[in-house]
């Protein structure tokens, strides 16, 4: 069980540069802890957020074990026209999670 | 828990920036990092990162990378834009393994290097479990 | 000292019988006392405030997808929200004649109620229950009083939190009530409430309940710790919310 939460706005104007916020639960295990038995716990991470306005890839990022557990991530677009904003966070074994939000652009 | 594990050096830090950038110039300013003067220990520590770019289609930040000299990697994340990002400004939280000077570098569309760094002071927790 | 400033109270406690409402002598004045938050960076405090930065709204958000759920729903019947309701918790439950504390409680829902099994302690889905029903008292004062039911808990918390263990010989309260603003280390050490709790902890990395914060302390001055969820701790649970009577209720709350 994965909870994903998004923050965009509902509404803006043609041309705004909006803040857009997202967050998903994920424990980012580095690959460099040690476990109760001092056995090296391995890395699990997620490597890869993408995020598509109207289906077009605008913005991405790579991640490595230095991001923070639960990832947050703070960034802007354009706001050019009515539709839906994608996020997309896919791990390093390649199972992908993702959630949408819809803007009203006038 | 924090990473016991051998940590990188500056060295390794500039190996990683050649590896990604050859021996290109990197000029210092247009990056602007910001990062608590002390942060509450090195689990999740808040960065703002923003570059002075007009972010059109002839001039915008292609990417953005940042860049430990004391964690067990150099390289923590790195952040792709495009015109349609319309202001080069991320927000994120990063693991930091000690008190060190986080450096930012930012890749524009003509090619050009450009880069800040800052400096935050991470504590030592008092009662450590393990 | 402690111990019979400890022993003084259980005396004068017991003097009473008649009053159902007891006033426990605390080291820290009513006046002195301050959250945990006190003792953190604004920048942790402001990610605490902002319910979109502060990841125990994870688990909050997953416990109100789980709140309606179930046949009956736990929405089924508490129509109009909990509001209120974690500031009373431990509680004395009259069914069992025993203290429990709010994730209890949520348990007895399921089995008395809602024909379900209990969840065990620490799951991600009773932290997130639990957390969805605090968060629902976010900003109002905690209110836990001792009565003759829970008066015998309470000694025994108190006790506990007076008591010295571990390899490190300390007691809760040589650090959380005679050293408190103090620096060990790179940390100021609090004054041990829990009214943050379920809270989201830096060093976790997670999010975890007060339980999970007492084996930690426990284990922190090498003592063996106790069962998470074991009356022991429920006890302790139920001291710490008298302790911290009058202070808001903030989880989830971030701490280091």
């Amino acid at each position: 069980m994965t909870t994903i939460r998004l923050s965009v706005p509902q509404t803006a104007d043609r041309g705004e540069i909006i803040e857009l916020r997202a967050m998903i639960q994920h424990e980012m295990e580095s690959g460099f802890r040690f476990g109760s038995r001092g056995e090296m716990i391995p890395q699990d991470i997620i490597t890869k957020f993408e995020c598509f306005y109207n289906g077009t890839l605008f913005f991405s990022s790579d991640f490595h074990p230095g991001v923070a557990a639960n990832p947050i991530l703070k960034f802007y677009a354009r706001a050019n026209e009515s539709g839906s904003f994608e996020f997309v966070w896919t791990d390093q074994d390649g199972q992908s999670w993702s959630d949408s939000a819809q803007i009203e652009v006038s | 828990m924090i990473p016991r594990v051998a940590a990188a050096t500056e060295d390794e830090m500039n190996e990683a920036i050649r590896g990604m950038f050859g021996d290109r110039v990197i000029t210092e300013g247009r990056v602007n990092v910001d990062l608590p003067p002390i942060a509450e220990n090195g689990f999740s520590v808040p960065i703002d990162i923003s570059v002075d770019s007009p972010m059109t289609e002839d001039d915008y930040v292609k990417q953005i990378v940042v860049l430990s000299p004391r964690n067990p990697l150099p390289v923590l994340a790195q952040y792709h834009l495009t015109p349609m990002s319309g202001r080069a400004d991320v927000s994120a939280r990063i693991r930091l393994g000690g008190t060190q000077s986080i450096r930012v570098i930012a890749e524009m569309n003509d090619g050009t290097l450009w880069s800040g760094a800052k400096q935050t002071l991470v504590t030592l927790a008092a009662c450590v479990i393990d | 000292m402690r111990l019979l400033a400890a022993c003084f109270l259980f005396v004068g406690a017991a003097c009473s019988p008649e009053t159902t409402q007891l006033e426990p002598d605390f080291t820290i004045e009513a006046s002195q006392r301050v959250s945990g938050s006190n003792f953190l960076t604004p920048e942790t405090v402001a990610q605490q405030n902002d319910d979109f930065e502060n990841p125990g709204y994870l688990w909050v958000e997953r416990g109100a997808d789980l709140f309606e759920q179930g046949e009956p729903s736990c929405a089924g019947c508490h129509e109009n929200g909990l509001e209120g309701v974690a500031t009373h918790y431990p509680a004395f439950d009259t069914g069992t004649q025993t203290l429990i504390n709010l994730e209890g409680r949520i348990n007895l829902c399921r089995t008395r109620h809602q024909g379900l099994t209990s969840l065990p302690y620490e799951s991600d889905e009773l932290l997130s229950l639990t957390a969805f029903v605090a968060e629902q008292s976010r900003g109002l004062p905690i209110s836990v009083e001792v009565t003759p039911q829970t008066q015998s808990a309470f000694e025994s918390g108190a006790n506990y939190f007076m008591t010295r263990r571990g390899q490190l010989n300390l007691a809760c309260t040589q650090c959380h009530d005679d050293n408190w603003g103090k620096q060990l280390r790179g940390d100021t050490i609090s004054q041990g409430h829990g009214n943050g709790f379920p809270a989201y902890r830096f060093e976790w990395e997670d999010f975890g309940s007060l339980h999970r914060r007492l084996h930690d302390c426990d284990t922190g001055v090498r003592a063996a710790p106790m069962e998470l969820g074991s009356q022991t701790y429920i006890d302790l649970e139920f001291y710490l919310a008298v302790r911290a009577s009058g202070l808001e209720l903030e989880s989830p709350g971030i701490r280091r």
